[in-house]
């Protein structure tokens, strides 16, 4: 299976094949999501309308900690088996994890000024999470620090696998220090204390955004392959 | 081959310790700062250091639950508000001036920055709102309510 896709050609078969796939799902899963989020979903009894903002913040919160981890485990077979597409892999979801980090610190502050009457405090999830969106922007800096890629590649490894340890300090953060941010809702004993009424949204958003994601990664992907190919054959030629 | 078998086993043990290594070193590192780390103080923690923190004036955090029917205003212009932060076990008189958060009532979780300025009693500069994990439409909320009234109210 690791050796199967290790093979560029052969991956590209399949990713020219997900890829539109991944992206009309996106789009029927984001559509249903946001009438779900914006219309069907009930207004929350303690914070109003106000709660719909986290249909965005937390499957842009999901997929980051989600993504990161894969993203360290791909480094890990790159690092050690030599994967060409799991270091591919990689370089092409760092954007992307990036930017939904963002996305869940940007939409927890318009939602924390409202609710807690803070734009950002220093506690301990919203300063872990920050030091996630710093990983993801330090892969990309340190990736393409050095004029040798081999070294890039090895030392921004390193740094995801390293920067590994930071995503179950975000998760258990609000348990095991007093936190301003309030416990997890979905994952945690007891079962989920989110209304029935309200997960739909939720998860039709959490979906969406995996699927938009996965076809923006394939085809980054996908690119990359051809740039190389593209490369290779211009050497051969001079 | 064998080459190539063994310098695979390199990486592999390469990275395995240093990320066990750096790994460690972030646990304890968290572990010696788990008092700083901690965003706010219960009242029975500040209670408990109540003489070092009146000598030292230092600026600290108070968090737990608004007491139910303890917020009062005070008969000043200047809108100051008193109210009693609780943690179900010890209880914190807290004085504030300025606007409170939409969320900040009877019973809520509450966050207040400040010092203590007399034995029990805190005076805080920023008030901010905690609110639990829990999601609900009203509704349901009401019929929990009604069903069992004390089962139901918010854990800081």
């Amino acid at each position: 299976m690791l050796h199967y896709f290790a093979n560029p050609s052969r991956f590209q078969k399949i990713a020219r094949i997900l890829w539109p796939l991944f992206g009309a799902l996106s789009l029927i899963l984001f559509t249903l999501g946001t009438h779900a989020a914006l219309v069907t979903s009930p207004p929350d009894y303690q914070q109003g309308e106000t709660v719909r903002i986290m249909y965005v913040h937390v499957p842009a919160a999901w997929w980051a900690l989600a993504l990161y981890t894969i993203m360290a485990l791909a480094a890990i077979t790159a690092f050690v088996w030599k994967h060409t597409v799991a270091d591919l892999f990689c370089k092409a979801a760092a954007p992307v994890g990036a930017v939904l980090s963002a996305i869940c610190l940007i939409t927890g502050s318009i939602w924390g000024k409202p609710m807690w009457g803070a734009w950002w405090v220093w506690d301990a999830r919203l300063t872990s999470m920050l030091i996630l969106f710093f990983l993801y922007v330090g892969f990309i800096v340190l990736r393409n620090a050095f004029d040798d890629e081999q070294r890039g590649e090895k030392a921004s490894q390193i740094l995801l696998v390293v920067g590994l340890i930071n995503i179950p300090i975000i998760k258990f953060s609000v348990d095991w220090w007093n936190t301003l941010h309030q416990g997890a809702t979905i994952i945690k004993k007891g079962g989920p204390s989110l209304d029935p009424s309200m997960m739909p949204a939720l998860f039709l958003m959490a979906g969406g955004v995996f699927f938009f994601c996965g076809a923006i990664i394939l085809l980054r992907i996908l690119t990359a392959i051809t740039m190389k190919k593209l490369e290779n054959t211009q050497k051969s030629q001079n | 081959m064998t080459g190539a078998w063994q310098a695979k086993h390199t990486r592999l043990a390469l990275i395995l310790s240093v990320t066990a290594g750096i790994g460690l070193a972030v646990a304890l590192t968290l572990i010696g700062l788990s008092q700083n780390v901690t965003y706010f103080y219960a009242p029975t923690d500040i209670l408990a250091s109540q003489e070092k923190l009146l000598k030292e004036q230092k600026h600290i955090r108070i968090g737990g639950l608004v007491e139910r029917g303890s917020i009062k205003h005070a008969q000043d212009k200047k809108a100051t508000i008193t109210f009693v932060v609780t943690d179900l076990k010890e209880n914190v008189l807290v004085r504030y001036t300025g606007i409170t958060p939409d969320l900040f009532r009877d019973g809520q979780g509450v966050v207040a920055e400040g010092t203590l300025t007399a034995p029990g009693e805190f005076t805080a500069t920023t008030l901010l709102a905690k609110h639990d994990e829990k999601y609900m439409p009203p509704e349901v909320a009401k019929a929990l309510e009604k069903n069992a009234p004390e089962k139901n109210k918010d854990k800081p």
